[in-house]
């Protein structure tokens, strides 16, 4: 049988995604350019029997499907920059009471309204450092509409696996852009639901690390009763102070992604394996930069391209192994420096790192790249 | 083609543009089986402002999704072209609005001229497939999308009760074009 095949914006595809992965709740407020993923859930839950509600804000929206996660359904909202500042307070509940969500923020200029039309990507750092505290962090930074689609249904993976928060984050070209899309059929990506409790409701505690890292989670309304709260908390959910358990689950939180990031790093080499400059891209300014590698290997010049996925948690050792045999990184990114930053830390020194910044709303094209090429070669 | 070929539809925010563009990638992308890529850009206003939308297609894979070199441009107000048509390629096509652009922009392409949105407004009967009048005559100009390709793609875009409506806008756009080239 043939493949169901759409032409569809990188927004739509969020939401698509997100209903393949079995979402069955949204909870948001509208922003541009994220409104799209509420739209199509508003038309597409109600038909599956799930819910989609419009809180009065942000924060009401990230409370929303904190809350519906806990009942045990596979939530999502959407936002953008300011959306996502407001958001912050409950992404750290969601990292700290370990519940399962996952957060589409298209990236527009900032800070504040900044250019609400505009493409950015300078939220990235956002994703790992705006709610305060010592907490993991996964943000996946997708490049075109098939791939929004399918890094969205990962978040959902994700999110389940490790109890935790994951943000999906395009840029505003990726998920304004439109593109073919062939609909994977049910079954032939991968969903992960989270695991549930094996013992009865009188032995359950929410956080028995004696199951691993990723104690199983119970669904509220299925007969098991605990307590969830911001604070550092004991096995049952209830508050504790005693220090040496707060350090070792403090630690525990930031080891589910530490210890797995081979699980979940993803990124994709391009020309690379006898390249002398490695462009570090994400999102729509990796096409400019497989599009300027390309025009460079017809001049001659032996430019690859490392294209980041997951932007966290960062892919330290393989930037740092490419440091050993490349001359020089060029890092374009339409922000001033977050990615290069990263790229600097983990190159050591051992290979030049020169950025390409852009923050006019206007996005990075090849032929920039390109001379940027030629000047470090 | 195994060039990538650039359409930028160019005008103010509320014409209909960014719609034109999606049928136009449409009809490449779904109806003609070639690969493309439609993004917009646009200001935060709800109507006004200069707006645009821009189409890639190619035989090949697309990589960078945004207008490079233009190989034909649309300009439905003056702004926007005195601001979309300095990336015009050599021999390109500007196809603009001979009511609404007075200051013909000076450049070594090939310019078409009709009224475009008085022909909506009085020819077709309704100014607002102005964006679909604009679309067929893109169509006529640039060939890189089939005639029946692109007027399926409008259809399948178009509530029933407005199917002939935007079919006569469609045929008009493409005559009125071929007639003003010649």
């Amino acid at each position: 049988m043939a493949k169901k095949v759409a032409f569809l914006q990188g927004n739509e595809a969020a939401a698509q995604g997100a209903l393949y992965a079995g979402c069955t709740f949204f909870g948001g407020y509208p922003i541009t350019p994220s409104t799209e993923v509420a739209e199509v859930m508003s038309v597409e839950l109600p038909k599956i029997g799930g819910k989609f509600i419009q809180m009065e804000d942000e924060i009401g929206a990230m409370a929303s499907v904190i809350g519906a996660s806990l009942t045990g359904a596979k939530v999502l909202t959407a936002t953008s920059g300011p959306g996502l500042s407001l958001k912050q307070e409950l992404i750290g509940y969601a990292c700290i009471a370990e519940t399962p969500c996952v957060i589409v923020n298209v990236m527009r200029g900032g800070p504040s309204t900044g250019m609400p039309t505009g493409p950015s990507q300078s939220d990235v750092m956002c994703a790992k450092w705006g709610t305060h505290g010592d907490h993991p962090a996964i943000c996946l930074t997708p490049a075109s509409v098939q791939e929004l689609f399918e890094e969205t249904v990962r978040a959902f993976n994700l999110a389940e696996k490790y109890r935790t928060p994951v943000m999906v984050m395009p840029d505003e070209i990726v998920a304004h852009m439109r593109e073919r899309i062939v609909f994977p059929e049910p079954g032939e990506l991968e969903v992960i639901n989270r695991t549930a409790p094996s013992v009865s409701p009188a032995e359950y505690k929410p956080y028995d690390t004696s199951f691993g890292d990723v104690p199983p989670l119970a669904a509220f309304g299925s007969g098991y009763r605990f307590h969830v709260t911001g604070l550092n908390k004991g096995q049952d959910g209830f508050p504790t102070t005693k220090a040496a358990w707060v350090q070792a689950e403090e630690e525990r939180q930031v080891r589910k992604v530490d210890a797995n990031i081979d699980d979940i790093v993803q990124f994709e080499e391009y020309e690379l394996a006898d390249a002398e400059v490695a462009i570090v891209a994400y999102g729509s300014t990796s096409r400019s930069a497989r599009f300027a590698v390309n025009e460079a290997r017809k001049q001659g010049i032996k430019a690859g391209l490392f294209r980041i996925k997951t932007f966290w948690p960062f892919p330290e050792k393989q930037i740092a192994a490419l440091a050993g045999k490349v001359k020089a990184f060029i890092t374009p990114e339409m922000n001033l420096g977050m990615c290069t930053g990263e790229v600097k830390r983990c190159a050591e020194g051992k290979a030049a790192v020169h950025g390409i910044f852009r923050v006019d709303g206007e996005p990075i094209n090849p032929g920039q790249i390109l001379e940027k090429i030629k000047e470090v070669k | 083609m195994s060039q990538r070929y650039e359409i930028r539809f160019s005008g103010a925010g509320g014409q209909g543009l960014i719609l034109a563009g999606v049928i136009m990638a449409e009809a490449a992308s779904i109806y003609d089986g070639k690969q493309a890529v439609q993004s917009q850009s646009y200001g935060p206003e709800a109507r006004g402002g200069a707006s645009k939308s821009e189409v890639i297609v190619s035989d090949t894979m697309i990589d960078y999704p945004k207008a490079t070199v233009v190989d034909a441009l649309l300009a439905l107000t003056q702004e926007a072209a005195d601001k979309y048509s300095h990336d015009l390629k050599e021999g390109g096509v500007l196809l603009i609005d001979s009511d609404l652009v007075k200051n013909v922009p000076k450049g070594n392409f090939n310019t078409v001229a009709f009224p475009i949105i008085n022909t909506a407004k009085n020819e077709v009967g309704r100014e607002i497939v102005a964006n679909i009048v604009a679309l067929g005559a893109m169509v006529a100009l640039t060939g890189v999308v089939t005639k029946e390709g692109a007027e399926k793609a409008v259809l399948a875009r178009v509530p029933e009760a407005f199917m002939e409506l935007n079919k006569k806008a469609f045929q008009m756009g493409y005559e009125k074009a071929i007639a003003a080239r010649a």
